[in-house]
C-alpha cells in the first residue's frame, strides 16, 4: 500500500479568493453599518483591498455612514439587473483608496434581490478583492437571507441587552452549520455593569457561546462621527478606533490580546484627558 | 492634540453637517421615489421650452446630480431651430439648421445658492428678415 | 366605539419602538385605559421580554390567525395593571410571511373591539413585517433618534405609511440634549423640520432604560424614574390633550436634574 499524494497545485493557477463575511445580529441598531464601514477602514489601512456591500435595500445607509452618499450613481440591484458594470457601481472612499463601496438601492425591494444572483456577484468579487464584507440588515426576512448568501463567515454584533441577545441567538440558529459565527459585543458600559445594570461580556457570551472576537465601549462620539459621515477608525487615537483597529488584526490573523474595555473616567478631566491622548 | 484644535476651529460643528447632509440626501431619495412625478416634471419643462425652441423631445436628457454641497438638475436639449416669434408659436419659416445644436441650462433645484450659468447659445441667433426674403441656403 | 390601532414603526432598528410601545402602554393603562399590545415582530418576538412576561406565554398571534385558538385565550393580561394592560405575542419559531396583511389586520381589529388602545409594535425595515404590521393600523407614531441613519430611515417610512393616508405622528428617542447643545447631536428642531411629522413626544436618553427593560418593569411602575414624566405627557398628548414640551435645550429644570443625578 503507497499513500496517495494529493496533487501539486501549480503555484501560477491558484486563483486569488478572497474573504467573504457577512456581519448580522437580527436586532436592529446594534451597529452593523458603523461595524461594517469601521473593519472596513481598518482591514484597508492594512494594505488590504476591501469591498463594503450594503444588502440593507431600501434603507441603505452604509453609504451615509461612509460619508460617500453624494457619490453612489449606481447599486447592487443595478449590477444584479445586468443594467450596469461592477466597476462602474463601485464607489472608492475618499480617505482610502482601497476600500470599495457597493451601496444598495434606496427605492427597491429586498424582494428583488435575486439569491443566485446575489451569490455568483459575491464570488466574483472575491477574485477581486480580499475582503468583501457584507452589511446585512436587520431582521431575518428575505433581506437577512441574501445578505448571507455569498458570505462563508459571519460576524454577529450584539449589545448587552436582553432583546440583542436573544435576537442574537436567533440568527446564529438560522446561520446554521456553514457558519462558525464570531461575536463582537458593542456599546459595552463597564460603568453600568458594576453596578449590576447591564449584563456583562461573561453574561452575553454564557447564552450565546460564542468566540469572542471584540468588544467595543459605548461612545457617544460615534454620532459625531456618523454626523460627519468620518467612520473612526480614521482616528489614530481613541479606545473605539484602537478595538476596531485590534478586531481587524484578529481577522487577519493575528494573535491579538483578548478585547477588553476600561471604564472611562468621566467629567471635565476625563473629556480633557481624552483630548490629548486618551484616558485609561 | 490635533483633534482638541479641530474641535476648537472647526467651522461648523457636527450637528449643522449633518443636517445638510441629510436634507441633501433626502433630496435624492425623494427624487429617485417619485418617476412618475420626474417623469411630468420633465413634460412640463420642456413644454415651455419648446415655445421658445424647436427642440428634439427625444433626445431630451434631464438627470439630477450631487455638486459638492448642493443638488442640482442637469438639462441636455437639442435645439433644431429657434422660433422667431419667441414665447409665443412655432413660427413658420424658422431656419433650419442641419444638425441640431444643443444647449446645457443648469437648473439648480437647491437649498444653497449656486451660481447660475447663463444659457449658451452656439447658434447666432436668427436674424428677423423683411417679409418676402428667402433663408439662404445653409451650406 | 372601537378602540384606536396605533402602529409604531421607525424603518431603523434599535430606536426604541418596542420600548416605548411597552412604556407608552403601560402609561395608558395607569391611566384607566383597556390597551392591548400586539407584537408584530415574528421570529423576532421582544416585546413579552420587555415587559417580563416572557414566561406566561401559552399561544401567540400566529395560532390565532391559523384560528388554533381565540385571541382571548392568547392574550396574556399584566396583572400589575389590574385587567386594563394585555399583549399578544409573536410567534418565535415561525417567519413572517406565516401571517398575511388581511389576518393581521383582521385581528387587530377584533382586538380594537375589546379595548380602548391597540399599540401594534412593527419590526424594524419595510419587508412583509412591516406591511403586516401597518395593515391594521388607522395611525402611526414613528420613533427616530437624532441620528443620520435613524433619520433617514423615518423618513423613508414616512412616505410608506403616508400612502394609508393615516394621522402620523413623530417621537424622538434618545435625545442628549448635552450633545445638542455642543453641536454634537441634531436638536429636535432639526429633526422635525427634516421630517415635517407632528411631534407628539421628546424623550431624553437615559441609561436607566436598559435596566427597566433587563428587569421587565415598565417605567411607569417606577415613581423615581424621571422618564415616567415623560411617557405620562405622550399618553395625554395622544388622548388629545395640549401638553407643552419640555425646553430640553435650555439649562432649565430638566438639565440641572440630569445633572444632579449624573454626580450621584
Amino acid at each position: 500500500m503507497h499513500e496517495v499524494q494529493p496533487e501539486p497545485v501549480p503555484v501560477a493557477q491558484k486563483a486569488k479568493r478572497g474573504r467573504a463575511i457577512v456581519i448580522t445580529s437580527g436586532k436592529g441598531g446594534v451597529g452593523k453599518t458603523t461595524t461594517t464601514a469601521n473593519l472596513g477602514h481598518a482591514l484597508a489601512a492594512r494594505g488590504c483591498s476591501v469591498a463594503l456591500i450594503d444588502a440593507d435595500v431600501g434603507l441603505r445607509n452604509l453609504d451615509i455612514v461612509l460619508g460617500l452618499e453624494s457619490r453612489v450613481k449606481h447599486n447592487l440591484l443595478d449590477v444584479l439587473d445586468g443594467t450596469v458594470e461592477l466597476d462602474d457601481a463601485i464607489v472608492r472612499d475618499k480617505h482610502n483608496a482601497s476600500l470599495v463601496l457597493l451601496a444598495a438601492s434606496q427605492t427597491r425591494e429586498k424582494d428583488e434581490v435575486d439569491t443566485e444572483k446575489m451569490k455568483a456577484l459575491v464570488e466574483r468579487m472575491r477574485e477581486q478583492y480580499d475582503y468583501v464584507i457584507i452589511d446585512c440588515p436587520a431582521g431575518i426576512e428575505g433581506g437577512f437571507k441574501n445578505a448571507v448568501v455569498g458570505a462563508d463567515e459571519a460576524i454577529v454584533v450584539c449589545t448587552p441587552e436582553v432583546s440583542a441577545v436573544r435576537d442574537v441567538d436567533r440568527v446564529v440558529g438560522l446561520l446554521g452549520n456553514k457558519f462558525r459565527p464570531q461575536l463582537i459585543v458593542n456599546r459595552l458600559r463597564p460603568a453600568l455593569v458594576k453596578k449590576g445594570k447591564m449584563l456583562s461580556v461573561e453574561d452575553v457570551n454564557a447564552i450565546l457561546r460564542l468566540p469572542l472576537l471584540g468588544v467595543i465601549g459605548d461612545e457617544p462620539e460615534i454620532i459625531v462621527t456618523t454626523n460627519r459621515g468620518e467612520p473612526i477608525a480614521l482616528r489614530k487615537d481613541g479606545a473605539t478606533a484602537a478595538a476596531y483597529h485590534a478586531i481587524a488584526a484578529k481577522i487577519a490573523g493575528e494573535d491579538v490580546a483578548a478585547p477588553t474595555v476600561e471604564i472611562k473616567a468621566s467629567g471635565f478631566f476625563g473629556r480633557l484627558g481624552a483630548m490629548f491622548g486618551g484616558a485609561k | 492634540m490635533i483633534e482638541f484644535f479641530r474641535k476648537l476651529f472647526a467651522p461648523t460643528n457636527s450637528s449643522q453637517t449633518a443636517k445638510e447632509r441629510l436634507r441633501l440626501v433626502l433630496m435624492t431619495d425623494h427624487l429617485s421615489l417619485a418617476p412618475e412625478m420626474i417623469e411630468q416634471m420633465k413634460r412640463d419643462f420642456i413644454d415651455v421650452i419648446a415655445k421658445y425652441v424647436e427642440v428634439d423631445r427625444d433626445k431630451i436628457e434631464i438627470n439630477f446630480e450631487q455638486q459638492d454641497k448642493a443638488l442640482a438638475m442637469l438639462a441636455n436639449v437639442p435645439i433644431l431651430a429657434v422660433n422667431r416669434n419667441g414665447g409665443g408659436n412655432n413660427g413658420d419659416g424658422g431656419k433650419k439648421t442641419e444638425e441640431p445644436k444643443t444647449v446645457e441650462a443648469v437648473a439648480a433645484a437647491t437649498t444653497a445658492p449656486l451660481p447660475r450659468r447663463k444659457r449658451r447659445k452656439k447658434s447666432p441667433p436668427a436674424t428677423v428678415a423683411p417679409s418676402n426674403a428667402s433663408p439662404a441656403p445653409a451650406g | 366605539m372601537s378602540g384606536r390601532r396605533i402602529v409604531v414603526t421607525s424603518g431603523k432598528g434599535g430606536v426604541g419602538k418596542t420600548t416605548t410601545t411597552a412604556n407608552l402602554g403601560a402609561t395608558l393603562a395607569k391611566r384607566g385605559h383597556r390597551v392591548i399590545l400586539i407584537d408584530a415582530d415574528i421570529g423576532l418576538r421582544n416585546l413579552d421580554l420587555v415587559l417580563g412576561l416572557e414566561k406566561r406565554i401559552v399561544f401567540d398571534v400566529v395560532e390565532v390567525a391559523e384560528g388554533r385558538c381565540q385571541l382571548r385565550q392568547a392574550l396574556i393580561k399584566d396583572k400589575r395593571f389590574g385587567e386594563l394592560l394585555s399583549i399578544l405575542p409573536a410567534a418565535q419559531t415561525r417567519d413572517k410571511d406565516a401571517i398575511t396583511e388581511e389576518q393581521f389586520a383582521g385581528i387587530v381589529k377584533q382586538a380594537a373591539e375589546i379595548s380602548d388602545y391597540v399599540f401594534i409594535d412593527c419590526p424594524a425595515g419595510i419587508e412583509a413585517g412591516f406591511r403586516n404590521a401597518v395593515a391594521g393600523a388607522d395611525e402611526a407614531i414613528v420613533v427616530t433618534t437624532p441620528e443620520v441613519s435613524a433619520i433617514r430611515d423615518a423618513d423613508r417610512v414616512i412616505g410608506k405609511v403616508a400612502e394609508k393616508n393615516i394621522p402620523i405622528r413623530l417621537i424622538v428617542n434618545r435625545l442628549r440634549p448635552e450633545m445638542v447643545r455642543t453641536g454634537d447631536m441634531l436638536s429636535v428642531e432639526d429633526v422635525c423640520e427634516i421630517l415635517s411629522a407632528e411631534l407628539i413626544g421628546v424623550i431624553p436618553d437615559d441609561e436607566e432604560v436598559i435596566d427597566t427593560t433587563n428587569r421587565g418593569e415598565p417605567i411607569v411602575l417606577d415613581e423615581a424614574n424621571k422618564l415616567r414624566v415623560v411617557y405620562d405627557k405622550i399618553a395625554r398628548r395622544l388622548e388629545g390633550e395640549l401638553v407643552p414640551f419640555t425646553n430640553f435645550d435650555n439649562q432649565g429644570f430638566f438639565g440641572r436634574l440630569l445633572g444632579v443625578l449624573k454626580a450621584g
